[in-house]
């Protein structure tokens, strides 16, 4: 298999979040969400009908008919096996902080707010923390504000958590049993020791730090093609920035 | 025949609502009532319990900014792609508003908890969230089910009966029903609310009950208080398939809403002035 060299960096990214959903059966995508949204419908793409996909504002490429509530009964049944959180924290223990920085509640400054992560951070197995901007306001050593915790006391219901965090700069793995992250592989054109410089919190990683495989031709080609087609649907601006050409040819 | 009482004006809809009134709006994916929430400003309207199912955007900027919020119970406000909300975030940084933070699924659930008429609801997840330090209103119990002889905790949520439901549909027909399409939310608001006020893009001779093409996304007029026409009623917010989001009011929103004075001038312009404008059309 070779690896094409000639890939944007979010062409980069959807392959990096695509190989951590490998064999869900049903994905949901949650607002403002194109890359990981492209990821998953390239999963789907590949998957001969395995994989469903449910992009929250997409009116064709979502399964949900019974109101907002869906998608969180869906995930309290089981039935999701990977959700996409951010944060404008998040911290070396996993904890995401989506309300703002500062005393809570009077906050210097305000974000919208919790949205569904208090809930979805403990019901999907998966949850990939996708977070383009890697820096130290992002990375910090404890966030202001709890939104949904990395991990939980044993007793408490809890099936799912963090699974991987994907940035601009690299890949993560984490470990729920140490509470930490792990650093896989640091992006092509990014070092450890950049990735290191813009952490605020500690974190485990290998001897060598491998760099992050780029997509193939055959890869691209799906993104660029079926993918591209399909993310326009929900996100236009996105799709004619990233892949231009590519939505009107296909 | 006589006319049905069910049908009246944007502003009438508006004196409906009183001060201090909880009233339950859907996020802007859904139909939001900017007719009517502006309406709402002009009339002054001030201590509104505003309960976002799940989340709000303009709507709460606006009646934040406006003065009309008491309490904003949300799981999130958010203008999107256009940024932070302004006036929002200047109300929270100086403390003018109290705030009930939520997370979508506890306000779905407690909605439902109400269309039930139950006081309360258990709900998973939120556990080692701070928001539950800030809700002296939530609760947590061990599950009286459980047998694993190790505690079990769970989260109940208090039901939210509002008394008021307000959102934007396409159509209405002349006995009050109100088509929703998929966006279910609605019908679960309607039931929950003692009072539910209803904008329509357009109002249709034909039954909605008639068949079941258009009976399964309808809310039935026994849940419906009143409804009033206003075409373009979500504007400048995105109406479903209707009309996209008007970015560049958007942007101009956001650049007046930075400051008060700002603020000030939006309204004078758009809100306060608009029963004039629509006048002269």
């Amino acid at each position: 298999m070779t690896t094409s060299t000639d890939f944007g960096r979010e062409e980069l990214l959807i392959v990096t979040v695509a190989r951590l959903l490998e064999g869900c059966g049903h994905i949901a995508v949650g607002a403002s969400s194109p890359i990981p949204g492209s990821a998953a419908l390239l999963v789907r793409e590949r998957s001969a009908g395995a994989t469903k996909v449910s992009v929250l504002g997409s009116r064709k490429n979502n399964f949900f008919t019974n109101g907002g509530v869906e998608l969180f009964d869906c995930a309290a049944q089981g039935r999701i096996d990977a959700f996409f959180l951010g944060g404008g924290q998040i911290d070396g223990q996993g904890n995401i902080n989506l309300v703002g920085t500062g005393d809570y509640p009077t906050n210097q400054v305000r974000w919208p707010g919790c949205f569904g992560s208090s809930y979805l951070y403990f019901l999907v197995p998966r949850v990939i923390l996708f977070r383009e901007e890697h820096s130290r306001r992002v990375m910090v050593p404890k966030v202001d504000f709890i939104s949904a915790p990395g991990t939980s006391p044993s007793n408490h219901y809890r099936p799912g958590g963090p699974h991987a965090m994907v940035t601009n700069l690299a890949l993560f793995d984490f470990d729920k049993q140490k509470q930490r992250f792990r650093l896989v592989s640091v992006h092509p054109g990014h070092t450890a020791e950049e990735v290191a410089d813009n952490t605020g919190f500690d974190y485990d990683q290998p001897e060598n730090v491998p760099m992050t495989v780029g997509p193939d031709a055959e890869t691209l080609a799906l993104i660029r093609g079926p993918v591209a087609a399909e993310i326009a649907e929900t996100y236009p601006r996105f799709a004619e920035r990233v892949f231009p050409g590519a939505v009107a040819a296909a | 025949m006589t006319a049905n009482r069910m049908f009246t004006t944007v502003d009438d809809l508006a004196a409906r609502i009183p001060d201090g009134a909880t009233v339950a709006v859907p996020p802007d994916y859904s139909g939001t009532a900017m007719a009517l929430t502006r309406a709402l400003v002009r009339r002054g309207a001030h201590d509104l319990h505003l309960v976002a199912v799940p989340a709000s955007g303009l709507q709460a900027d606006m009646l934040v900014g406006a003065g009309c919020i008491g309490t904003l119970e949300v799981a999130a406000v958010t203008m999107g792609e256009f940024g932070l909300a302004p006036r929002f975030s200047a109300a929270v940084k100086a403390g003018l508003i109290k705030l009930k933070d939520a997370t979508c699924p506890a306000i779905h659930a407690a909605i439902q908890a109400a269309e039930k008429g139950l006081p309360f609801t258990p709900l998973r997840g939120i556990l080692g969230a701070d928001l539950i330090d800030h809700r002296d209103d939530w609760k947590v119990i061990d599950n009286p089910f459980n047998d694993s002889g190790e505690a079990d905790p769970i989260v109940l949520l208090p039901a939210i009966k509002p008394d008021v439901t307000i959102f934007h549909a396409t159509l209405a027909d002349r006995d009050g029903n109100v088509w929703i399409g998929r966006r279910r939310e609605l019908m679960t608001m309607a039931h929950a609310a003692r009072q539910t006020l209803v904008t329509v893009e357009a109002i249709t001779d034909d039954n909605l009950l008639a068949t079941d093409e258009t009976a399964a996304g309808t809310i039935p007029a026994l849940y419906v208080t009143a409804v009033a026409e206003a075409k373009q009623g979500a504007w400048p917010v995105g109406f479903l398939d209707e009309y996209p989001v008007d970015e560049a009011h958007m942007a101009e929103y956001m650049q007046m809403a930075r400051t008060e004075e700002g603020f000030a001038e939006y309204v004078a312009r758009y809100v306060t002035a608009e029963p004039a404008a629509a006048a002269a059309e």
